[in-house]
């Protein structure tokens, strides 16, 4: 095994040991709990060890296992790079702007489709913003718009055009039978369709949202859970000015 | 245990609440709404769909020529079924195949419209009293064990799912099911017809997907010993609608806010003022207890700094529920656990907070709701936190106690999850259940401190609210730092003025019944 190849650590290096806990939909009983042993056995793993195994409802029982992986994996080889490269505070990011950009940037984000869980787009607008990190409402050289929840990708996209939009933010909470990749990509679409895809820096955010997940729905950037709004502003910020958007 | 609270500020900020409501209910008194117009239809008995899957509630009441609207839906469908000698069922699907229209009606005396209208007037009205007296039959003859009640919510966005999930959950220990309604529901101005298998975020709310519920729960409890309460949502653009649905389906709890829809959906505040007024007559009827949305001022904001905010929300809901015929017994005023877990003596304020609650609104039946701004994808922190949001509500006595989910971050309840948070409540409650008998808080200590300082700035709040007027109040932002325009918002266009004429039969029968003055 290279020294670059890790497996989970229970209490010895290499020792592969994992928790996991699920529900399987059979009564109780020993033979659950074996049944709940095989599981876990074919899905590969070694020594696994049903720890609790009991009636959760009549036809349902609920486990959890400990068992070791044989598998490791070259941490050093993955890639996946963060859009929160530059720190910047919000002072920075407005002599930034003033200087590189040369006048306001315009902002808008909303809870795109029927998404009503603003928590997220709200923390990062909103003067307040989030862990003592004011939201762009407050940043001088920022026009910002906060559309709130339940807003239709066209009207996003039709509001883009009229208001000449520089960075959109699209967030999604609720990821239920995928409804929010639907949503991004459906937005990421009809930008492009409509020409003002490469007019805008295209951002998306939410708790399940992360930057390479981001890139390969064709925005600039994905922002998930814990993310800072000057973070997301340094990024506006930054990739006008890299993209020449003035 | 009990905090020592200044007794003359609470009374002050009931007066003040008092003050700020009563204009809101004069403006209440002069309008409806489409959504007031489609419950009538309902409550006597109108449903289905029409042309184009539009409910025939909502296809009637917009073929109403839009001058005609300031008189009520009723007196032109009840000149309809005097003339036709039709059930309003059966007239309703005449009038959605074309084999009628209200126009042409217009000549049949008011007096045989309403005397046409009678007899389902007081079918309607019978039949929300006896799934009342149902309800209070199978409470005494299976009750429910001593609150804390636990309350789980089922949301696959497949009715048949939810019901699997919810006689699991109720196996388990809960005794309260709430459907969580898929997320876009809120904005419909209309109610979805028929089961539903699809959804995101929640299940539609309808009339069918009540029905099928509410027989799965009606069997558990009798297989359990204990009644099981169902829970929907009359909030949105349909709320009269969806109270009127609930009163003949027997559910026994609405999410209902007064101020909800307008601060948090961008619904327009006189669509909502007059929408929660005539759905909270019909649940005071239909002895459904609604549960008030407070919880969202302290997920939006800071819960330290919005605390005031909720006490006054609760005055203000209180107030506005008196005044539909509510008694305290049905007004579940609503709280929630949500203090950042990074701040020092957090728990504390959490303590001072909804003892505070309990100690001004001694018979509501508050509803606690768990943390969930700062549950995170740590399930393990997550679990810990609601243990302490457990504690907090058995040592206050709050009523309804909404189970946090460990995995409250990251998905909609898996149904191990609420196995899991269960447990975690009946531990919790079980092993501290007197405790809140057994302690004192010291005098002038921070809990103490805390509670009085939330009461002084929360009168401090009703106050500006007063000189204000709640509306304006609403349009410069004082709630939740959210500004609406009392014109804007959706929904504004189903508002209307009532002609001198106006009639809604439901609205005397359903006053008369709370024991209220008729209006004018």
């Amino acid at each position: 095994m290279s020294d670059q190849i890790v497996k989970p650590y229970g209490d010895t290096m290499n020792d592969g040991r994992v928790q996991m806990s699920f529900t399987l939909p059979i009564s109780w009983s020993e033979a659950a709990d074996e049944a709940a042993r095989q599981l876990v056995a074919k899905m590969g793993f070694e020594e696994v060890q049903v720890v609790e195994g009991r009636a959760i409802a009549s036809g349902f029982s609920f486990f959890v296992v400990y068992a070791s992986t044989p598998h490791g994996i070259d941490a050093a080889a993955i890639k996946a790079p963060s859009a929160k490269a530059h720190a910047m505070s919000m002072d920075d990011v407005d002599a930034f702007v003033r200087e590189r950009i040369g006048r306001k940037v315009r902002v808008a984000g909303a809870c795109i489709g029927t998404d009503a869980h603003t928590v997220g787009i709200d923390a990062i607008l909103n003067m307040k913003g989030y862990k003592g990190d004011y939201g762009l409402e407050r940043y001088g050289m920022f026009e910002t718009m906060n559309l709130g929840s339940q807003i239709a990708v066209e009207e996003f996209v039709r509001i883009a055009r009229d208001r000449e939009l520089d960075a959109l933010l699209a967030s999604q909470v609720v990821t239920q039978k995928g409804s929010d990749i639907k949503n991004f990509t459906a937005l990421a679409e009809l930008l492009e369709a409509e020409g003002l895809r490469e007019k805008v820096v295209l951002i998306c955010g939410g708790p399940r949202v992360t930057n390479l997940m981001a890139s390969e729905l064709g925005y600039d950037a994905g922002f998930g859970r814990g993310t800072l709004p000057s973070e997301v502003a340094a990024f506006i910020a930054t990739s006008m000015e890299k993209r020449g958007l003035r | 245990m009990e905090l020592r609270i200044d007794s003359a500020a609470v009374h002050r900020c009931r007066a003040m609440a008092q003050a700020v409501v009563a204009p809101v209910e004069e403006f209440i008194a002069a309008h409806s709404t489409v959504a007031v117009e489609r419950s009538v239809l309902r409550l006597l008995g109108v449903d289905g769909v029409g042309p184009d899957e539009i409910p025939l509630p909502n296809y009637i009441v917009d073929s109403l020529p839009i001058e005609q609207r300031p008189h009520g839906i009723a007196l032109p469908f009840g000149r309809a079924l005097a003339q036709t000698g039709l059930d309003p069922a059966a007239l309703a699907v005449a009038i959605g195949e074309g084999r009628h229209t209200l126009a042409e009606f217009d000549d049949v005396p008011s007096e045989a419209a309403r005397g046409a209208l009678a007899p389902f007037v007081a079918a309607a009205m019978h039949r929300i009293a006896e799934r009342r007296a149902e309800r209070d039959e199978r409470l005494s003859r299976i009750p429910q064990l001593e609150p804390p009640l636990l309350y789980v919510i089922v949301a696959s966005g497949n009715i048949y799912e939810d019901r699997t999930a919810a006689v699991a959950a109720v196996e388990a220990g809960a005794q309260i099911i709430a459907v969580i309604r898929s997320t876009g529901q809120s904005l419909l101005d209309f109610v979805p017809y028929g089961p539903t298998t699809e959804g995101f975020g929640g299940t539609y709310a309808t009339q069918a997907n009540f029905t099928i519920m509410r027989t799965a729960l009606d069997e558990i409890s009798e297989r359990s010993g204990r009644y099981v309460m169902l829970t929907n949502y009359a909030s949105g653009l349909c709320m009269p609608e969806i109270a009127s649905m609930a009163a003949l389906e027997r559910l026994d709890m609405l999410l209902n806010d007064s101020m909800y829809g307008i601060l948090f959906r961008d619904i327009n505040m006189k669509r909502t003022f007059i929408d929660q007024h005539f759905s909270r007559m019909l649940n005071a009827c239909s002895g459904i207890i609604i549960n008030t949305g407070e919880d969202n001022y302290l997920t939006t904001a800071d819960a330290v700094e919005q605390a005031p905010a909720v006490l006054a929300s609760q005055f203000i809901n209180e107030e506005f529920a008196h005044r539909a015929g509510m008694p305290d017994a049905q007004i579940g005023l609503g709280d929630a656990y949500e203090i950042t877990p990074d701040l020092q003596d957090g728990f504390l304020y959490q303590v001072a907070q909804a003892q505070l609650t309990r100690q001004i609104f001694p018979d509501a039946p508050l509803k606690y709701m768990p943390p969930t701004k700062h549950m995170t994808g740590d399930i393990f922190k997550g679990h810990l936190i609601d243990a302490l949001f457990n504690l907090t509500s058995v040592m206050t006595k709050q009523t309804i106690h909404l189970c946090g989910m460990l995995t409250e971050a990251i998905h909609t309840p898996f149904l191990g999850d609420r196995a899991l948070a269960i447990d975690n409540a009946q531990y919790i409650m079980n092993t501290a259940r007197h405790f809140g008998d057994e302690i004192e808080f010291k005098a002038g200590g921070r809990i103490e401190t805390r509670a009085a300082d939330v009461l002084s700035q929360c009168e401090a709040l009703l106050a500006r609210v007063t000189e204000m007027g709640l509306m304006r109040a609403i349009e410069t932002g004082v709630f939740a730092d959210v500004k609406r325009p009392a014109d804007g918002g959706r929904g504004f266009d189903g508002v209307f003025a009532r002609s001198d004429t106006y009639f809604n039969p439901f609205e005397s029968a359903l006053r008369q019944a709370a024991g209220l003055e008729a209006v004018r």
